[in-house]
């Protein structure tokens, strides 16, 4: 009865619920009736379970591990394979056992759709409600209640309607809403493939019929285009960028805007390898490579969008996330966020309240989110990062956290956070949008300098010989053959601050906001600019925020001076303390500029640059 | 048509995270149907470059045909091809009558870790598929074996979404699954759709049988077809219910997750 056409499309389905509620025994019972077993798998299971003497169950089909039939349970989930009429299914198996949620979390982030199983016997279950609700947060919208073990209660209606309602009640209190609630027994096949004759009093569809009324994913190729940046290659004479479209679509021409970088350019190829003719176009789903008319320096992470409708860029967002971690998440601690393609080190700001999924209650005040725990907090970057709200786009509206070197939570993205540099950010897009460029990129100025632009800014209390290193970095590149130049405070001053009152001077806003306009400017005539913070006093640590902001994308390398040991400013990369000696100081940065990709390794009279990534 | 690009928008996707986060990766290739289709999709993923070894575990008692191949389409495509083989245990004089598992362990298992020891890899692409057996449906995409090679199936670590374990301690690999989601029906339509060169110990060339998979020769049976093209192939696809590794030796009783457990590929 197998129905073997030519599939047109693949459908990802997530079965999960309750441990012992008869998830793999479901999917055991589907593959009979439906004839998808291959030959002699039936039987041979059927003969393992009498030689070791136990009841033949269907779910041993699929529980390839020993230890999973010894337990009589799904350790990790398995995705197994059927076609039914001309659609291709990738059924998970996912566990209900809460030992084993990471593993089915695993499989319901990648499914399409979803059967929640309940026992009817025993009801709804802890697990029962925690699936439901993760469904929901890992964007999961299809899914159908399937009651199993309708035959241990009597195939009586008033147990079913009973479940439905309890159940209803639940998945209301966060707007999920399942397609359908079906009465089954899994064991003998009732309102599987097959009607059940015990059931007269149910009319809806049995679960086969229900995976087919599954929608297809809708196309997100209707919304704005969203391309995060995957990677740049240069292979040959091409330099593509490679990504795979997350939302919308693009062609040829299309001007494109990377956030938060805010670099622009116009598509001029779609790439392809083996398709002829050679695409014009693209659209969400597809992993594709385009040229651009414009050699411009972008990075992994970076969003692409149209200019009309720009992704957010913030340093902070709320969240609900849920927490998969060995050690519990911290608030203070550190770790590794990734959103899209972009990875950037994080810390979470507030924990605003833990959420029981038994009864949605809520905990507030805690300092640690434990392990298979769900919560809302706020999450700060270090450097700003584009992404979206959950609710708009999926896949740039979700992240994990790394801890350590496992990926360790989950969640997606509620509000946009506003921080401090809001307004200069804002300034600053507005400028680069707006940038009259000339026939010399900045990418023509870093291959001809052999180095890129950057800021070294150095900050520190007064007298902590800020200035004497700055002059002495700025003469050393120099030497060495690089374009410098020193940017002194007082020489803004006296000039471009010359209209500005006594009072005006003394407020750090302003006064760094135009030393970052005119480092922004420096930077993109392609120097290195050696800078201190000694015009901003003891308000170095706001202004140095202000400058980072105003000269991005260029790169920052702050150095920090004291004369004794004290806390540097947040992203400080070297770090001076106590009585300092200028020349392996001046070493130090140059190797950070190194480090940083600003400087080539080797100089020589013609310098070779490492211009490709 | 439409599924097979979905796949491949996947498979490619998964591809270019490896080229981003593994400095040294390799991309093992057995010449048989579901590695080749890996390596054509590495292509795809390029623009038609391949910017990682491909490596060759040669137990020795591979069927000559697939030798020729091998080399063949090295030098067309111009593959970095990294050959790697047990020779202590050939020299000892291990084949398969010594037991399947044992034989498949040294050559295949060992020949594998020894060749990863030797050139320091850290990921290592295959071209599992989930519908293959058992043990392969729960793998993970980026799946992390330990210094011994060996695969903890009881603790794997989450895989959300697109976000794919890509850190891990020293002295430990990743193998990356590219092709976890394709079915073996899949494989063929794309190498149709594709116009992918194989090796024709997949048709039938007039004696009524054809091999379904690919092995070493002592251990691999073929079966019997009449598919005399790809075509022929799918349409017989579509109608078996015989398992695609039923001529292979070594997944009796539980040899392959016995083998997979200790890093077997």
């Amino acid at each position: 009865m197998s129905e073997t056409t030519k599939p047109s499309e693949n459908l990802n389905i997530v079965i999960v619920g309750h441990v012992d509620h008869g998830k793999s025994t479901l999917l055991g019972r589907l593959y009979a009736d439906t004839g998808s077993l291959p030959d002699g798998k039936l039987e041979k299971v059927q003969a393992i379970c009498k030689q070791q003497g136990k009841e033949f169950e269907y779910a041993f089909l699929f529980d390839a591990f020993l230890e999973e039939q010894e337990q009589g349970i799904t350790i990790d989930t398995a995705r197994t394979f059927f076609m039914w009429k001309s659609r291709q299914y990738i059924i998970i198996d996912a566990p209900g056992h809460k030992e084993f949620l990471k593993n089915m979390i695993s499989g319901a982030a990648r499914a399409e759709a979803a059967l929640l199983l309940i026992d009817a016997l025993e009801g709804v279950k802890e697990q029962s409600k925690k699936h439901g609700y993760l469904l929901s947060l890992l964007g999961v919208r299809q899914f159908a209640v399937v009651v199993n073990k309708m035959d241990l209660v009597g195939y009586r209606q008033d147990v079913f309607d009973g479940i439905e309602k309890e159940y209803r009640e639940f998945l209301g209190q966060f707007k999920a809403a399942p397609s359908q609630f079906i009465p089954v027994s899994a064991k003998l096949g009732d309102n599987i493939a097959n009607r059940s004759g015990q059931m007269s009093w149910y009319k809806g569809p049995t679960v086969l019929e229900t995976l087919g009324a599954f929608n297809k994913e809708a196309a997100r190729s209707e919304q704005p285009l969203r391309l995060p940046v995957q990677d740049v290659y240069k292979f040959d004479a091409r330099r593509i960028i490679t990504g795979r479209i997350t939302a919308g679509c693009l062609k040829v021409g299309d001007h494109l805007v990377f956030s938060p970088s805010n670099k622009r350019a116009n598509i001029r190829t779609v790439e392809a390898f083996n398709i002829e003719p050679q695409p014009t176009e693209g659209q969400a789903g597809q992993s594709i490579g385009v040229t651009l008319d414009e050699q411009i320096f972008v990075e992994r992470g970076e969003v692409a969008s149209h200019q009309a409708h720009l992704p957010l860029v913030s340093t902070a967002f709320r969240a609900n996330l849920f927490w998969l971690g060995k050690r519990p998440l911290e608030r203070g601690r550190k770790y590794l966020l990734r959103v899209a393609t972009k990875e950037v080190d994080c810390e979470v700001a507030s924990i605003q309240r833990i959420i029981d999924t038994m009864d949605l209650a809520q905990q507030q005040g805690s300092n640690t989110i434990n392990k298979n725990q769900v919560a809302e907090l706020t999450l700060r970057t270090k450097v700003p990062i584009a992404f979206d709200l959950s609710a708009s786009f999926e896949a740039t509206g979700r992240f994990v956290l790394v801890d350590e070197y496992d990926i360790a939570g989950g969640g997606i993205i509620t509000e946009l956070v506003h921080d401090d540099q809001e307004f200069l950010r804002e300034e600053a897009r507005r400028r680069d949008f707006a940038w009259v460029k000339g026939e010399v990129t900045v990418e023509d100025r870093a291959q001809q300098y052999g180095h890129w632009a950057a800021v070294v800014l150095i900050t520190g209390g007064r007298h902590t010989g800020k200035s004497f290193l700055a002059r002495t970095l700025e003469g050393r590149l120099v030497a060495d053959g690089r374009h410098a130049y020193l940017l002194d405070g007082e020489n803004l001053r006296r000039g471009l601050d010359a209209d500005l009152s006594e009072e005006e001077r003394g407020q750090t806003t302003e006064m760094a906001r135009r030393y970052g306009e005119v480092a922004r400017l420096l930077t993109d005539t392609g120097l290195i600019v050696v800078s201190t913070t000694n015009p901003f006093g003891l308000a170095y640590r706001e202004a140095s925020q202000a400058i980072r902001t105003l000269v991005h994308p260029a790169p920052v390398i702050a150095v920090h001076m004291s004369k004794s040991e004290e806390e540097p400013p947040p992203n400080t990369d070297v770090v001076l303390a106590g009585p300092t000696h200028f020349d392996a100081a001046t070493t130090r940065i140059i190797d950070e500029l190194k480090r940083r990709g600003v400087l080539a390794q080797a100089i020589g009279a013609k310098p070779i640059f490492q211009y490709s990534i | 048509m439409k599924h097979l690009r979905q796949l491949e928008d996947q498979s490619v996707y998964i591809l270019r995270e490896a080229y981003k986060h593994f400095d040294n990766l390799a991309m093992l290739w057995s010449m048989g149907k579901d590695s080749t289709v890996l390596l054509w999709l590495a292509r795809k993923a390029f623009f038609g470059h391949v910017p990682f070894p491909l490596l060759h575990v040669d137990t020795s008692y591979k069927i000559p045909a697939m030798i020729d191949y091998r080399d063949r389409l090295a030098h067309e495509w111009r593959l970095n091809l990294v050959v790697g083989q047990n020779e202590e245990a050939l020299a000892a004089g291990m084949n398969h009558t010594m037991g399947r598992v044992v034989c498949c362990t040294a050559l295949k298992t060992n020949g594998l870790k020894q060749l990863l020891e030797s050139k320091g890899y850290t990921g290592v692409i295959l071209g599992v598929r989930a519908d293959e057996e058992g043990t392969r449906a729960k793998e993970r995409y980026f799946s992390p074996r330990d210094k011994h090679g060996d695969w903890d199936f009881r603790d794997q670590p989450p895989e959300l979404w697109d976000q794919y374990k890509t850190t891990f301690p020293p002295g430990t690999h990743i193998r990356i699954h590219p092709l976890l989601d394709w079915t073996e029906i899949n494989i063929w339509e794309y190498i149709k759709l594709e116009n992918i060169p194989f090796i024709d110990l997949y048709l039938d060339k007039g004696d009524g049988t054809r091999y379904r998979s690919l092995g070493c020769a002592p251990c691999t049976s073929p079966i019997k077809s009449t598919a005399k093209n790809v075509d022929d192939i799918i349409e017989e696809l579509r109608h078996t219910t015989v398992a695609e590794r039923s001529g292979r030796a070594q997944d009796e009783g539980r040899g392959m997750e016995l083998l997979r457990k200790d890093g077997y590929m």
